[in-house]
């Protein structure tokens, strides 16, 4: 049942040292999660159960609070990002050229669902907002490589390049 | 006091400063719709049930949590408050399952009676609904987010008056849902079963694990089946057949247990007698030898979980005995089983609790004394009263009957008080001073520990010693006073500590009392009346009186505290993590 990171955790005793460091600065602000979640999402890169629950016992709130939070804004991610990060855009104009089709054949290519990562942290896989090149429509982006004008056919080659 | 007036639909209204309008309209009698407002536990105006015209005014205002200002005038009753109200409960409904015939909540529940109240007729909103699978990992706990309106009152009592904190709200907007981080389940987190999430939840999202289906088969099955009831189920029983809150049901209970085909009824204040002596012993024999102070009581599952996740470093001041229903399970199964002889293995023990904490006390591999668990299966006051009306038992017309033999048909009544808040440190004082003095002690009634103050402290002379005794209710409560032990701030002998806000009467498996009687009644007080009655009206007050107790001791136990009893009657705790997800 458990949303835990598909990813193994490989945080190490500088991180967490950093970590610290930024809940005992914030410890007594009001609202002091947010900021804290920010920063720690720029030590980790995401926000894994273990990285929450070292800010929810830093700061004396709960597990649950911190998870709530991390859930109701887009900007927090609870997996990391994978070596190769796919993006396929859900604008509207590559939606109507079927992107809806694309990210689901990388979703089970993958095995993972959007905002996930494989657990070997190779591929990770986002939904984004129009990314300025419906001419191309239907389109997805591995890191900084483009590939426009897609069918559902065209995605298990891409992956495989990678 | 500020007095401030102001108009409702019309009406000159005075109220203190500070009171809401929603407080306002009820003292004049005006009765403003909620669903999200819970008195004491839960003010969010997030449902917008309450809205209100307030004149000049831009829009409708949520009444719960707008505060009364010199010269408003209010409107509670427009065509615009009525319609606006209705459509945010029809909204509300587009998104609920409406299963309300197979829903444990129907005909207690209040977003139907609203639906009822404000006329709803239609649900014009077609479109998706969530839907959710069913949590009902815990051995305690059944969550069902198909039937959540968001109201947050349930995460209110855990986070704000309970400080246990296990649930919350998660994502946003449409997918915004109540649950655990993680979406973990309820049992593979830190939650200690309290139930008072059930308690406060105005419809069906939260109930107790069925138990009932269990108990059913076993009555029909060969096995030898004992049913024992604690002290707060009669206290509130009868509410679920229509009886005033704060009637004592002892009699019919009983009665209809026995209809209900148990072999025997016994009572669980023979278990809470037992506990007292074992308890008191150890409190004596713990400060006669420089043990581990202060002892905490550990009748309350609830608690002890509680202690077991958040001050594992008290784990050595809780008491060692096991509550009072398990003990009396360990001797059911051993000195029972032996009198009448029935092998252990024939005898199914049920027991009707308060308490849904107890389902999951009665699941630990440790209480188990005789190889066997000492109880089979726990239902909760709801649960039975379930189980009477399918069996189309007529309570209300059932004479009294009193409990069976061989535990006597009347237990004391410091075992019947340790159904509320203080009734445990209580029973236990009416025994330890009296072994301190040497001889009868004439004061039965320790009113310094009574009544509803979250923290209790008193110093309660016994013989040439003074005893230092808190007593602390609902987890938050436990949580100041332990804090301020750790600081250094109380020095205390004896603790009492039970995890419901009130203690059992209140507790997490008692009839749900709806939102809006919660406005005009102590709950807690009233059924603590009932209790305090039927300790009044009992031949002998003191546990260690209890003739059937000494009988046990001298025919079977020895000693208080000697080695059967301890084989028996204590157990152990462990200490358990927070800030993990199984």
């Amino acid at each position: 049942m458990s949303n835990q990171a598909t990813v193994p955790f490989k945080g190490t005793a500088e991180q967490e040292a950093k970590l610290l460091e930024v809940i005992a600065k914030h410890k007594d602000q009001a609202g002091a999660l947010i900021s804290v979640l920010h920063e720690a999402q720029d030590i980790y890169g995401y926000l894994p159960i273990e990285v929450q629950s070292i800010i929810a016992k830093g700061l004396g709130v709960t597990l649950a609070e911190v998870y709530g939070v991390v859930t109701f804004y887009t900007q927090f991610s609870l997996n990391p990002k994978g070596e190769y990060q796919i993006s396929v855009c859900l604008g509207t104009a590559c939606y109507v050229k079927g992107s809806g089709d694309i990210i689901n054949k990388v979703k089970e290519i993958l095995g993972i669902d959007v905002d996930g990562c494989t657990s070997d942290g190779k591929y990770s896989l986002t939904a984004t907002r129009c990314i300025g090149a419906c001419g191309l429509a239907p389109v997805m982006t591995v890191n900084d490589d483009v590939y426009g004008r897609l069918v559902v056919d065209d995605v298990p080659g891409i992956i495989a390049k990678y | 006091m500020d007095m401030v007036n102001l108009k409702i639909n019309g009406q000159d209204v005075s109220v203190p400063a500070g009171t809401t309008v929603l407080e306002a309209a009820r003292s004049a009698g005006i009765e403003i719709p909620t669903l999200c407002y819970l008195k004491d536990v839960s003010q969010t105006g997030s449902c917008r049930m309450c809205l209100v015209e307030i004149k000049g005014g831009r829009a409708l205002q949520a009444a719960c949590v707008y505060p009364v200002a010199e010269g408003i005038e209010v409107q509670t009753n427009t065509p615009a408050v009525r319609e606006t109200r209705r459509a945010v409960l029809e909204l509300m409904l587009s998104n609920h399952d409406r299963k309300c015939l197979t829903c444990p909540r129907n005909r207690n529940c209040e977003l139907q009676a609203l639906a009822d109240e404000l006329g709803v007729e239609d649900i014009p909103y077609e479109g998706v609904r969530s839907e959710y699978d069913i949590d009902d990992v815990s051995p305690s706990i059944v969550r069902d987010n198909n039937k959540c309106v968001l109201c947050r009152r349930c995460v209110n009592v855990c986070k704000k008056i309970q400080t246990v904190g296990v649930i919350d709200t998660m994502e946003r907007g449409f997918k915004t849902k109540v649950g655990c981080a993680f979406e973990a389940s309820l049992g593979e987190v830190d939650c200690v079963n309290c139930g008072q999430c059930i308690a406060v939840c105005p419809v069906g999202a939260l109930r107790e694990k069925d138990s009932t289906k269990d108990v059913w088969e076993a009555l029909a099955s060969d096995k030898h089946v004992v049913v024992q009831t604690a002290p707060a189920v009669r206290a509130a029983l009868g509410e679920e057949f229509g009886l005033p809150m704060g009637e004592r049901v002892t009699g019919k209970m009983v009665a209809a247990l026995r209809r209900l085909g148990f072999d025997k009824v016994f009572d669980t204040d023979f278990g809470a007698d037992l506990t007292i002596m074992e308890e008191g012993t150890e409190l004596l024999h713990r400060i006669q030898n420089g043990g581990t102070l202060p002892m905490i009581t550990s009748c309350s599952p609830g608690w002890v979980k509680f202690c077991e996740h958040n001050y594992p470093e008290f784990l050595d001041n809780l008491s060692t005995c096991k509550s009072p229903h398990e003990m009396f399970g360990a001797i059911i199964k051993s000195y029972y089983a032996e009198k009448a002889g029935i092998d252990p293995k024939d005898i199914y023990v049920v027991s009707v609790m308060p308490c849904t904490a107890k389902k999951f006390e009665a699941a630990r591999d440790e209480l188990a004394a005789n190889g066997v668990p000492d109880v089979d299966a726990v239902i909760t006051t709801r649960e039975l009263a379930g189980m009477i009306k399918q069996s189309g038992i007529q309570f209300n017309k059932l004479p009294d009957e009193v409990f069976d033999s061989p535990f006597g048909d009347e237990a004391t009544g410091a075992g019947v008080i340790f159904g509320v808040t203080g009734g445990v440190m209580e029973a236990a004082l009416r025994t330890v001073a009296e072994i301190l003095s040497g001889k009868p002690v004439e004061k039965v009634d320790y009113e310094e520990v009574r009544g509803l103050d979250g923290v209790k402290i008193a110093s309660v002379p016994a013989g040439d010693k003074v005893i230092r005794a808190a007593v602390a209710h609902g987890l938050g409560n436990a949580r100041k006073l332990l804090d301020s032990i750790k600081a250094g701030e109380t020095q205390v002998d004896f603790i009492e500590i039970m995890a419901c806000p009130g203690g059992c009467v209140t507790g997490g498996g008692q009839p749900i009392v709806s939102s809006r009687v919660k406005m005009d009644v102590n709950v807690s007080a009233e059924r603590a009346k009932a209790i305090y009655a039927e300790d009044k009206s009992l031949k002998v007050r003191k546990s260690h009186d209890n003739p059937y107790i000494k009988q046990l001791y001298s025919e079977y136990l020895g000693e208080a505290g000697g080695h059967k009893a301890h084989e028996l009657l204590h157990t152990h705790y462990v200490a358990r993590p927070k800030y993990e997800v199984k």
